[in-house]
Order: C-alpha cells, then sequence, then structure tokens
C-alpha cells in the first residue's frame, strides 16, 4: 500500500514518455478513446493503421508487463450487468466529450487547456459521485 | 511503415506504464474515487507524473513546428467548452465509477483480463459505434 504511490509515479512518468512520442514523432494526441473511437465511427479512416498499430502496442504489451511487475489482477466485477452498463457510459461519454483520462487529462491539462481541465474535473466528479451512491448507500460496489 | 512502428511504440509504452501504475487494477481506481470512504492517492501520483514529461513535450512540439516524421502537429481546440464536454464526461466518469476502468486501461486489460475484460470492451466499443447516431438523433447537444 505504502508502495502504490511509487509504482503510481513510476508509470505515470512512462506513460507521459509515450504521450510524447507519439506527439513529436508522430504528430498526434495520444488519447485512447479518440484513437479506438475513430477506427470504429470511420472519423479516422485516413489514419487507420496508424491508429490499430498504437491499439496493437496497447495490447500485446501488458500481456507480458503485467504479469512481470505482478500487476496481473484486475479486480474487475463479474457482475454483467454492471460490465455492459458502465462499458456503454464509457464508451458514449467518452466520444461525446471528445476524449478521455489520456486525451483530456494527460495531453490537455499538460498544455494548460481549459477545455481538458473542466473534462477532468466533471469525469472526476461524476465517477466519485457514483462511487459514493453506489458503494456507500447502496453498498452495490 | 515508420509512421506505424512508432505508434505501436507509444502504444505499447502507454500499456507498459498503465500496468506498472496498476490503473489496469479497478479497486486502486475506485480507491481513487471514494472521496468519502478508503481514499487511495495514488492516481494523483499517475496523472501527476504523465502530466511533466509531456508538459515539456508540448514546449518542444511548438519549437519544432512539425512532427519529427514531418507531419503537421494536431489541431488544437480554442478554450471554448461546449455543453458536450461537461455531459459526455459526466457520462463517462459515472461508467468509469462504476467499473474502475478508463479507454487506456480497458484496452491494456483485453489481453489478461478473462471475460470480463472483454464483455467491457465490447460494450465500450458498441457505446462507440451508436454515438454518432445517437448525437444526430439529440440534435440540441450536437448544435451545442
Amino acid at each position: 500500500m505504502h508502495s502504490d504511490w511509487l509504482w503510481g509515479l513510476a508509470g505515470g512518468l512512462i506513460i507521459g514518455a509515450a504521450a510524447s512520442l507519439y506527439l513529436l514523432v508522430n504528430g498526434r494526441i495520444m488519447g485512447a478513446s479518440g484513437i479506438l473511437g475513430g477506427l470504429l465511427d470511420g472519423t479516422g479512416r485516413s489514419s487507420w493503421a496508424e491508429r490499430a498499430s498504437f491499439l496493437a502496442g496497447l495490447v500485446a504489451v501488458p500481456i507480458f508487463a503485467a504479469p512481470a511487475v505482478g500487476h496481473q489482477t484486475t479486480n474487475l466485477t463479474s457482475n454483467v450487468a454492471v460490465l455492459v452498463i458502465s462499458g456503454l457510459l464509457v464508451g458514449i461519454g467518452t466520444r461525446i466529450a471528445n476524449g478521455c483520462t489520456s486525451g483530456h487529462g494527460v495531453c490537455g491539462i499538460s498544455r494548460l487547456s481549459f477545455r481538458g481541465m473542466v473534462a477532468t474535473s466533471f469525469y472526476l466528479l461524476g465517477g466519485a459521485a457514483v462511487v459514493l451512491v453506489f458503494r456507500h448507500l447502496l453498498g452495490w460496489i | 511503415m515508420i509512421r506505424n512502428l512508432f505508434a505501436a511504440l507509444s502504444g505499447g509504452i502507454f500499456g507498459l506504464g498503465l500496468v506498472v501504475s496498476d490503473m489496469t487494477n479497478t479497486s486502486k481506481v475506485q480507491g481513487w474515487l471514494d472521496v468519502f470512504g478508503d481514499w487511495n492517492p495514488t492516481l494523483a501520483f499517475v496523472l501527476g507524473g504523465a502530466v511533466v514529461p509531456m508538459f515539456f513535450a508540448w514546449i518542444a512540439a511548438r519549437r519544432m513546428g512539425r512532427s519529427a516524421l514531418g507531419s503537421p502537429l494536431p489541431q488544437l481546440p480554442g478554450p471554448v467548452v461546449e455543453p458536450d464536454i461537461v455531459i459526455g464526461s459526466l457520462m463517462f466518469g459515472a461508467g468509469w465509477g462504476l467499473s474502475g476502468l478508463c479507454p487506456g486501461p480497458a484496452i491494456a486489460v483485453a489481453g489478461f483480463g478473462g471475460w470480463q475484460a472483454a464483455l467491457f470492451l465490447v460494450a465500450m466499443m458498441a457505446g462507440m459505434v451508436a454515438t454518432p447516431g445517437l448525437r444526430a438523433r439529440l440534435p440540441r447537444l450536437s448544435q451545442a
């Protein structure tokens, strides 16, 4: 528990390095929902190979890296309804908001973007409210 | 080809950072959102750690004017905040709190998270596919 923040900081720096590489070499914003969403709804057709390559790396490396650092536990719920509803909310919400934790959070806040800061405030607010209601008031999660 | 190689490299490093920071562990993420319970501050270190190199990358990008592969830098929106940003972020946050997964980690756990991770990813992708149609049915939202 006390070393959580060290792993967090180290992982954060690696995430920042990935975002920097994608910006400086490819000239792209490393936003997970935008890269995947653009591939799915056709808006990113002209850059599909670049998007697919990014996603291939993002899926492949954790398969080896997660057991290597002992972080293969996801603690994901097995409640099918919760998985489907939360997945839909994340998919629709990030596309309507045009970004998620990586695009608005990492890439937006680091360029002092007001939009990124507003988006980050509201998804943190939404997440904290849901955890408060569903964990502490209803006891469901 | 070089462009796709660096895209795969960026995605791979992103995936490494997500598992090192344990953002693929939903109980840590929900612990961060659990402000009124047993609050876990890890995510602040993850976001803080990621923002620092990226802050300098933006400065470098502005100086370079173009990406290293010669493509133009991304077109950035102005400071206007449309209602979509607020409404969408609240929806996203609700799903994030319920599951403990945001899109990056949801993709990163696909290969090792079992059927639960696969089902979440399918639902998330279905939501992404459905969004343009939903926007068209909600004209006020898309005009805003």
